[in-house]
């Protein structure tokens, strides 16, 4: 066994440039639409990847819980540089809310087994920013989230976390869960080599019965919210757009007291 | 009538406008039961009982400054166990949005974050959210446990319904468990004296465009009292401090007003600023995205046009 087991969550979000759309059952329509690893998962990638180079023996799972496409994230994750993959992948899993797919991926990060979690900080499409620290929770080990900085030594997490009001400096023991930042450095770009070896890599598909997990506990059905109506918001109207010709300063004043703004 | 919790956010005691809009919201599922946590509860106290809070449930643990979060956690579940509330509101800072979710999870609860209002429902609040980087407008409720909602700032307009609001202290057992991580040094951040971004009725940001000088941009917020935002390739650039980032990664924010200068208006930044009420730019190219959102826009150097609007409107005031 590895002496330091990273997992990194990851997910396959809908390219955000793309119409992101409703499908009738009021779950995000993810059929005929670009999908892409999580721009922000990328970081956490990064940093899992610069914790093994930095000690002897450490092992990269990349997990990821979403549809049959999902394998897309995990594929980009594994040329970046990770060394296994486990795919969560259930029909029963469809419409699953936060507290859904952190109980799934709790199961599927013991059944792997852990020393340090990785986390992005939001996923792009649904955004919440919460999971990492649900998922400390339903793992029960500490959270550092939010992490614009982070070093892992000797079974010790220390790291900074850059709030509003302040910027902590953080420190936990092993097993924990993290979640980085974008600003916590550049993520890599696979190389031709890192896809070609990604393709070897081993990745494990389960299901929710290889999880011990029963179909009536996830999923739309089971969700602990409901969307009643969604709504798409009307384009905002084309507003007046003016080159200056030396006064648009002043224009624009007009413009701010006509609305009463100023 | 049931009793809803609202988890205050404070500095110090000097409650924060957006607990004052929660309180608003909540009145209108059942009564607010304030719960503070920290120092300074008796002086926040009255502010919460003008705005509706029937009762203040304090406490004040060291280990809410020592370990991160997790404590807090703890409180407010005690909060819940005390009152089993309705609901719980929940500002959506980033650690607003981590309490509320634990708390979700210990009362098998569903969860819903970042609504833009709340009302009341035959199946309890209706929360409404703003999603797809404000392109679709859900209205959605919990259907499991008690509501845990948070519930973004500018949501409401706080008003004024004198209650009790009395100080309770809560009883807290701050678990083992939840000391986890360890909250080694703070460095506080520095004022401005300007107002919270997240909070502000006006912003005014700049972006890679102000060419590392956010002092036209600062000048045209002092005078409209409005907070200061940023772009990313501003922050990354080392102009100004990423608390005032606006977008995907940076703070949302919705106000009356939003002003942008040099900014061209990628997606990522678009993100954090669509659901503005009204939105003014100032960019050279006439072709920058920024101009499709739009209410106002003038194509031209934002180093004449930002002073000249700043000089205009100081010169309206006198
Ligand atoms: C994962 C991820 C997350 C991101 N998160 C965010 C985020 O939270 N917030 C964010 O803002 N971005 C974010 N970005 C970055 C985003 O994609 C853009 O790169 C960024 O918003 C560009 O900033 P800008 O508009 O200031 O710069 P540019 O795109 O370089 O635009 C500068 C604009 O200034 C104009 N200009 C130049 N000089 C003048 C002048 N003198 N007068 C008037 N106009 C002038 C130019 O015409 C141009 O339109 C993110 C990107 C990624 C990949
Ligand atoms: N379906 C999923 N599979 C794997 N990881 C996920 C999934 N959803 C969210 N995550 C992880 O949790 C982080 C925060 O997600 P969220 O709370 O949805 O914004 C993401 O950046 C991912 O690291």
């Amino acid at each position: 066994m590895k002496t330091l087991r990273i997992v990194v969550c990851v997910k396959y979000v809908p390219d955000a440039t793309c119409d992101r759309r409703f499908a009738d059952d009021l779950t995000v329509d993810r059929d005929d639409l670009d999908g892409l690893l999580s721009e922000l998962d990328e970081y956490a990638v990064e940093q899992a990847l610069q914790i093994k180079e930095a000690v002897d023996d450490a092992e990269v799972t990349v997990v990821t819980v979403g549809p049959e496409d999902a394998l897309g994230a995990l594929s980009k994750a594994l040329s970046m540089g990770g060394d296994k993959a486990v795919h969560v992948e259930d029909d029963d899993l469809h419409g699953s809310d936060v507290l859904g797919t952190s109980s799934v991926l709790a199961r599927a990060i013991e059944h792997t087994g852990y020393d340090l979690v990785l986390c992005g900080m939001a996923s792009t499409d649904g955004g919440m920013g919460v999971l990492p620290s649900i998922l400390a929770e339903r793992l029960g080990v500490p959270q550092l989230t939010q992490l614009s900085e982070l070093t892992v030594k000797d079974g010790v997490v220390t790291a900074r976390r850059d709030g509003d009001l302040a910027s902590e400096q953080l420190r936990a023991s092993l097993p924990a869960v993290v979640s980085v930042t974008d600003r916590s450095g550049e993520a890599r770009y696979p190389s031709f080599k890192g896809i070609m070896a990604a393709k070897k890599k081993p990745v494990e598909t389960l299901d929710l019965s290889d999880l011990g997990i029963a179909a009536d506990e996830v999923g739309l059905a089971a969700a602990w919210t409901k969307v009643d109506e969604a709504a798409q918001r009307p384009p905002r109207t084309v507003g007046t757009i003016l080159a200056d010709d030396g006064s648009g300063g002043r224009q624009l004043a007009d413009f701010l007291a006509g609305r009463r703004l100023v | 009538m049931a009793e809803v919790l609202v988890y205050v956010d404070h500095a110090d005691g000097a409650v924060r406008k957006p607990t004052l809009e929660l309180l608003t919201l909540a009145r209108r599922i059942g009564e607010p039961v304030a719960v503070f946590l920290g120092a300074g509860a008796e002086d926040a106290a009255p502010t919460l009982a003008e705005y509706g809070a029937t009762k203040v449930l304090a406490a004040d643990e060291p280990e809410f400054v020592e370990y991160l979060v997790v404590p807090k956690v703890d409180a407010l579940h005690a909060a819940f166990a005390h009152v089993s509330p309705a609901a719980v509101l929940v500002p959506s800072s980033v650690e607003g949005k981590e309490i509320a979710g634990r708390l979700a999870v210990r009362t098998g609860s569903g969860l819903i974050t970042d609504a833009v209002d709340v009302e009341a429902g035959e199946d309890g609040p209706v929360a409404t959210q703003s999603v797809f980087a404000g392109s679709y407008t859900t209205k959605s409720r919990i259907t499991k446990g008690t509501p845990v909602i948070t519930v973004k700032p500018n949501s409401a307009a706080p008003a004024a319904a004198p209650a009790a609001g009395s100080v309770e202290r809560l009883a807290v057992t701050v678990a083992e468990a939840s000391k986890g991580t360890e909250v080694v040094s703070r460095t506080a951040r520095e004022s401005t004296g300007r107002p919270e971004l997240t909070e502000a009725a006006v912003v005014v940001a700049g972006g890679r465009g102000v060419n590392g000088d956010f002092s036209a941009v600062e000048a045209l917020a002092d005078s409209l009292g409005a907070a200061v935002g940023a772009s990313r390739a501003a922050v990354d650039a080392g102009w100004y401090p990423h608390s005032n980032q606006v977008g995907q990664t940076g703070k949302s924010v919705s106000p009356q007003l939003y002003i942008a200068a040099g900014i061209s208006g990628a997606i990522q930044h678009r993100a954090g600023m669509q659901t503005s009420r009204t939105i003014v730019a100032v960019n050279k190219d006439e072709e920058a995205p920024i101009f499709d959102l739009v209410d106002y826009g003038v194509v031209g150097d934002l180093f004449d046009v930002v002073p000249q609007l700043t000089a205009e409107l100081d010169a309206r005031r006198r």
